[in-house]
């Protein structure tokens, strides 16, 4: 697989081995039953962030994906299901979803600027690859916070949609996702911002120890974020679930 | 390298289609052919052309997604190997490259490069599962398989549902693939209650689908990115001879 991928064998070559960005860590927040603030609205598997957090070990998804199947969505989905009125949804904020995709569809056919899609999403990676990568600082973060709004203001000024929105559109698709990765970037950079211990795949470079190990505060940070929406443009809200370890308790990394 | 593209161009699923040439320059040896494509569409962009639709997920060989035939080829020139992990390095500064769409008759062409696979998809909704009891784990060591044929399942289990056995076959055949999931799982414990309907339902739908018979020319098996060997065909005869002798044929 890695010949076939660089072109080299590694029998003879060394391998060239480089961090990958492979997930975001985290995911939508759920209660026990796997179930969103939004009432009947399950997340499944590893879009949500119940079971990997700072740390996204290999196989999560697959974990996930089984536990989440095997063990919890048997019993909560049904009860829900069987609990609830499925009557039809005739609600006013139907109507209104669809008109605000709809506007934005329409948004992104008629700005015909003269950048790509792509080429906003590459950007957009370099930015995190650079600030919010695997090592953050203060400093680096606060930039991306610039960075970041004034890109989204360019992607919505000079992005090019070719196409219509009556067929299969595969650049009106990759739009609507590189619009939502704004977003979740900026998210990820406050999250990486106000959390200033290092711990995982968090690493802060003004927290670690003599030996340049992640350096943890418990005291502090023993808790997952959920920060909640708050609508376009608005600081979205944290809310700390506590960590509370009974048995095994969290501890300094040493490789020593 | 210098490259000579011609693509298939495909409106929509009335449009009649037409190969169309396309000249790039300074392609990376290094990138793959979906990056290349990718500079392609750059270029169609900028020039305020309609880049190439093409299917693609993952990029890494595993979700099945990509579908391109690649100088008659699908899944192109490399043995084994997806179009998303083929590279540039595997043609020639200069070469003249033409790609198409999965071209069989279950397969409808929905633009370009991107066909219509919804039909694997109805495969398996009629028999493609095992049922499970859910809710409490299972005792591991309860259900023994044996070595042998844990590892043939999994060997079949590898079939990423990408089509490219259909495209390869001159009957339009999905036989491979088929074989593939009967195998699957109907060598495991897990998957016999259901085995018997699973075959005829299976393959009941495979035809009504518009897929051809497997006159046995085994070029699906060539084609194929994972493998999936010749023998899950015997396999699926076997089985559904069985299911027709025994009524489960509806
Ligand atoms: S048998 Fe091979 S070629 Fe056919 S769908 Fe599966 S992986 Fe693709
Ligand atoms: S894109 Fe997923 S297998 Fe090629």
């Amino acid at each position: 697989m890695y010949e076939r991928i660089t072109g080299e064998d590694p029998y003879k070559v060394p391998m060239r081995i480089y961090p990958a960005v492979h997930y975001t860590m985290g995911g939508l927040w759920v209660d026990y039953d796997l179930q969103s603030n939004v009432p009947g609205l399950f997340v499944i598997g590893e879009a949500n962030f119940s079971d990997h957090g700072a740390n996204r070990l290999g196989a999560s998804a697959l974990m996930q994906g089984l536990a989440d199947g095997y063990f919890v969505l048997p019993n909560t989905i049904g009860d829900y299901i069987a609990r609830t009125d499925l009557a039809p949804v005739q609600d006013a904020s139907v109507a209104e979803a669809e008109e605000r995709v709809r506007s934005q569809i329409d948004r992104f056919l008629s700005i015909d600027g003269d950048r790509s899609v792509d080429s906003f999403h590459r950007e957009l990676g370099h930015i995190m690859w650079e600030y919010c990568g695997m090592e953050r600082t203060e400093e680096g973060l606060r930039k991306a916070l610039e960075l970041i709004p004034a890109l989204r203001a360019e992607f919505w000024t000079r992005v090019k949609v070719t196409g219509k929105g009556e067929e299969l559109n595969q650049q009106l698709e990759k739009a609507g996702r590189v619009a939502d990765f704004f977003e979740l970037a900026e998210l990820m950079v406050i999250d990486a911002l106000h959390r200033t211990e290092s711990c995982g795949g968090h690493f802060r470079a003004e927290s670690q120890d003599e030996d340049g190990e992640a350096k943890r505060d418990d005291a502090n940070f023993a808790y997952a974020a959920a920060w909640e929406w708050a609508g376009e443009g608005e600081q979205p809200v944290l809310h700390k679930e506590a960590l509370e370890f009974e048995y095994v308790h969290p501890t300094q990394r040493s490789y020593k | 390298m210098k490259l000579t593209l011609r693509v298939w161009r495909q409106k929509g699923p009335e449009d009649s289609g037409a190969m169309v040439g396309y000249e790039l320059d300074d392609i990376s040896p290094d990138a793959s052919f979906l990056e290349m494509l990718d500079v392609l569409n750059e270029k169609l962009i900028a020039d305020g052309e309609d880049p190439v639709a093409f299917d693609h997920d993952c990029r890494e060989g595993i979700c099945g997604m990509c579908s391109l035939v690649i100088n008659g080829t699908p899944h192109g020139p490399e043995q084994r190997t997806t179009t998303c992990q083929l590279h540039m390095r595997k043609f020639r500064d200069g070469e003249v490259i033409d790609v198409e769409p999965w071209r069989a008759k279950a397969f409808p062409v929905v633009k370009d490069l991107v066909v219509d696979r919804s039909a694997f998809d109805r495969i398996i909704r009629s028999g493609g599962f095992i049922s499970a009891p859910t809710g409490t784990a299972p005792e591991a060591h309860s259900v023994p398989v044996p070595k042998p044929d844990a590892d043939a399942a999994f060997e079949a289990a590898e079939c990423i549902g990408c089509g490219a056995c259909v495209a390869a076959c001159p009957n339009g055949s999905a036989a491979l693939f088929l074989g593939a999931k009967i195998t699957h799982l109907g060598l495991m414990p897990q998957g016999q209650p259901e085995r018997w309907d699973r075959v005829v339902g299976m393959l009941d739908t495979h035809d009504e689908e518009g897929f051809g018979g497997c006159t046995n020319t085994g070029e699906c098996t060539v084609a194929c990115p994972k493998g999936i060997p010749l023998d899950v065909i015997g396999r699926l005869n076997h089985d559904y001879l069985k299911a027709s002798a025994g009524g489960r044929k509806k």
